[in-house]
């Protein structure tokens, strides 16, 4: 186990910089307030206030983003074992990778990649 | 018992606290982030560095985003209920039976293998050793995570409800 000083180090200085970063605003900048300035906006528009639901769409695009993600984690140990395990590893992959394509098929099969 | 494992412990306890404690839902999983950045630490503090990264990429990345989702799918309006309404019978009973009991077998756990320092190998908790464990001695699970994956995609499609085909 190597030591984690350096990362310690930059998580300090990253909290740092972004402190620092909210902070200054607030003392360096001008201060008009206006009741307008405190309204929700987006790209310069003030925005409707959100009422109701969002379409599960998005849900869905959510849980098969943590699906793949949790796939793609499992290539970080396996890229760094393929040359010790040869053949044998790649077909590991190769299995594992099977069986997720299925899952990838089922789901561009139903529409699930299009936005409709 | 280290100054960072006490730090990092009580960070982890906050953020729990933080958790149960914050009234908007978005701000528990803000809590939620605190406590799964000090599980990182104590994972990293344990030697297990493949944990402490996918504990961060994997928990503090994607599975927030998933909750934030169901935040913003369920309760996309300002107002927050008032009283609480009590779908479960005398949850707080069982709740604190439950965390008891689990407090307890930890504990026990914990004392049992106490003095028993176990000599790990110098590598051990790197990517490296991880994925020669996982792809030699454990591959069948490995193997079995592809099954678990896919059941949980096939299980989105149902549950959205995509009957196009």
């Amino acid at each position: 186990m190597q030591s984690y000083l350096p990362l310690l180090i930059y998580l300090a200085l990253v909290a740092f910089v972004a402190v620092v970063l909210s902070l200054a605003g607030g003392f360096l900048g001008p201060k008009k307030p206006e009741e307008h300035k405190y309204q929700a906006y987006e790209s310069g528009y003030p925005t409707a206030p959100l009422m109701g639901r969002f379409p599960v769409k998005f849900y869905m695009v959510a849980m098969l983003f943590v699906i793949f993600d949790v796939e793609a984690a499992s290539f970080y140990p396996w890229a760094l074992q393929l040359r010790q395990l040869r053949v044998f590893g790649l077909w590991e992959m190769v299995a594992f990778l099977a069986v997720l394509a299925v899952g990838y098929a089922y789901v561009w099969k139903k529409g699930g990649f299009s936005w409709k | 018992m280290s100054l960072l494992f006490i730090v990092a412990a009580f960070i982890a306890v906050a953020g729990a606290a933080g958790v149960v404690l914050a009234k908007s839902p978005v701000h528990s999983v803000l809590a939620l982030v605190v406590n799964f950045i000090a599980l990182a630490v104590l994972f990293l503090s344990l030697q297990a560095e493949f944990m402490a990264v996918i504990q961060l990429i994997i928990y503090a990345g994607a599975v927030m985003v998933l909750f934030l989702f169901v935040i913003a799918l369920l309760t996309a309006r300002k107002e927050l209920p008032t009283s609480p309404q009590k779908w479960l019978k005398n949850q707080e009973v069982l709740g604190a039976a439950l965390g008891l009991g689990l407090m307890a077998v930890l504990g026990t756990v914990a004392l049992a293998g106490r003095g028993a320092a176990a000599e790990v190998p110098a590598d051990f908790g790197s990517v490296v050793a991880f994925g020669r464990s996982l792809l030699t001695t454990n591959v069948f699970v490995f193997e079995l995570t592809a099954f678990v994956l896919l059941v949980a995609v096939i299980g989105v499609v149902i549950l959205v409800g995509r009957r196009e085909a």
